[in-house]
């Protein structure tokens, strides 16, 4: 089994499939801890789905990278879903479901009717599942990866107090001076720019796990922030590892394995967050 | 020179008033405990005082070196705090954040401040604990050190009380009298009318149309105390 590994890891694109996986993993358990705690874990799964629209969309017409699309139009999603969430007359949950499912139809709408490719539902299932595309990453793609990826965690550690104090207590954290409406836009961003990013290696459908379940697993065990920050982007980048190198071995398809992997480990968590009693 | 001075305050959201001519001020050393009804915009003016909500009309001025945001808050425990993995020394030591200016991280006096005020509301040996498994009485502790941690003048407390068992409602007035004793300047929303007359020096009694201010002894001889239900002394 080692020697196909090492076979297979003198490829490059099983190793770019290594660093992207680590590099996801790693940013998208950093802002779950938030997200789960400010009740937005579904921001992650809504964004996908308009992430997935608007890769439909620009696959219609072509273009060489659609990250030049599909990075702008998530942005912008993020920012209006986090802007509606606050309107009390459209609850946030609403505005999420609608923009979601809404996506969701139009982009499989426009990639059945324009699509060039003899194989549409092939396309749509590497969309959702990701079942192929993080190993046909291009040199240019895993440098764009790496690149945002040491943007949010540099961004995540230099902003670490504010973003505890913004998600611990919104209201305390205004009246005492800190600019919520701008950390929570932050939050937004950079949740946008990860679910893009991580598109790649789960596909739009799984990438919330990616984002909750180390979050969840962690809080089951350690009892303050910094350690469940630290501990959920540790139990993160060993289920993508894993997962991806068991779907190399086993060829099972690479995001719903890192995703079971993920679900093994919250199982793992739980018993053990029982057995010490908090 | 008041701290606070609101004159002729119109209080409301989203374009709709819910309280008009409210006028009070702040001085110094003061005990007010802010009364009225369920909906009467006890916690509406509230949110004004801290800026998280904007005014309709009026005026709100801050003096006697008493900057905007130099007021400390204890707000009513939120949904998302029950199951909060934060450690007691992380809360308490967010409270510091706007001491912290432009700097990512705390410093040493930061640090200093939040220990201070640990071992002043006798729970540093809390620290490490998780705020989720704590008791209500120690919650609101942890949360009133952070506040401290924020405001060393003027704190500002959202029905503190709620939740709380008999013996610990006690106690936790008599560590805001004890604070207050100390030269810190309070500021309560409360339902609890026969607590405010005995600890607060001055009652605002927010009504729809007219509010009472005045200090806690003229405020049990006046109407506003027979409506809201007070025992006649």
């Amino acid at each position: 089994m080692i020697e196909t590994l090492q076979f297979y890891l003198s490829y490059p694109f099983v190793r770019y499939a290594l660093i992207v996986g680590t590099l996801i993993a790693l940013c998208s358990s950093l802002l779950g801890v938030t997200l789960v705690l400010k009740r937005f874990s579904y921001i992650g799964d809504g964004l996908s789905h308009v992430a997935f629209g608007a890769l439909a969309i620009g696959t219609i017409f072509d273009l060489t990278s659609t990250s030049i699309v599909v990075m702008p139009v998530t942005v912008i999603a993020a920012v209006l879903i986090l802007r509606t969430g606050q309107n009390p007359k459209i609850h946030g949950d609403a505005a999420i479901a609608m923009l979601s499912v809404g996506s969701l139809a139009i982009g499989y709408l426009v990639m059945h009717l324009f699509s060039t490719s003899a194989n549409i539902s092939g396309d749509v299932c590497s969309t959702l599942f990701g079942s192929t595309s993080i190993l046909t990453l291009t040199k240019a793609e895993v440098w764009l990866c790496v690149v945002m990826s040491v943007v949010v965690v540099a961004v995540f550690v230099v902003l670490y107090n504010r973003i505890f104090a913004v998600t611990f207590d919104e209201n305390f954290a205004k009246a005492t001076g800190v600019k919520t409406n701008l950390y929570n836009t932050l939050i937004a961003v950079i949740t946008a720019v990860i679910i893009v990013l991580a598109m790649n290696l789960v596909g739009s459908l799984l990438i919330s796990a990616l984002i909750i379940f180390p979050a969840l697993s962690a809080m089951r065990v350690v009892q303050n922030f910094k350690g469940v920050v630290i501990y959920s982007t540790v139990i993160s980048v060993f289920c993508a590892l894993f997962g991806i190198v068991v779907s190399i071995l086993f060829s099972t398809p690479v995001g719903s394995t890192i995703v079971a992997a993920d679900i093994v480990m919250f199982g793992v968590n739980c018993l053990v967050g029982k057995i010490l009693g908090k | 020179m008041s701290y606070i001075k609101c004159e002729n305050l119109i209080l409301g959201y989203e374009g709709v008033p819910v309280a008009q001519n409210i006028s009070f001020d702040v001085r110094k050393g003061d005990y007010l405990c802010i009364l009225g009804e369920n909906g009467a915009g006890k916690s509406t003016l509230m949110k004004t005082l801290l800026g998280l909500t904007s005014l309709m009309g009026g005026s709100i001025l801050y003096g006697d070196g008493l900057e905007g945001y130099e007021i400390g808050y204890l707000p009513q425990q939120t949904f998302v705090q029950k199951d909060f993995p934060a450690s007691v020394w992380e809360i308490v030591l967010s409270g510091a954040l706007s001491k912290c200016g432009r700097r990512p991280f705390f410093g040493k006096e930061e640090k200093e401040l939040a220990e201070q005020n640990l071992r002043r509301m006798d729970i540093w040996e809390l620290k490490r604990e998780c705020y989720r498994n704590l008791s209500g009485g120690q919650q609101q502790r942890v949360l009133l050190a952070r506040a401290l941690c924020a405001s060393s003048k003027l704190l500002v407390l959202d029905e503190p009380v709620t939740g709380l068992d008999p013996k610990a409602t006690a106690e936790f007035y008599q560590l805001i009298k004890d604070l207050n004793n100390e030269g810190l300047t309070i500021i309560m929303v409360s339902h609890d009318i026969h607590a405010a007359v005995k600890y607060a020096s001055h009652v605002l009694h927010v009504e729809k149309e007219q509010s009472f201010f005045g200090t806690a002894r003229e405020y049990v001889k006046s109407d506003f105390w027979k409506d809201i239900g007070g025992d006649v002394q």
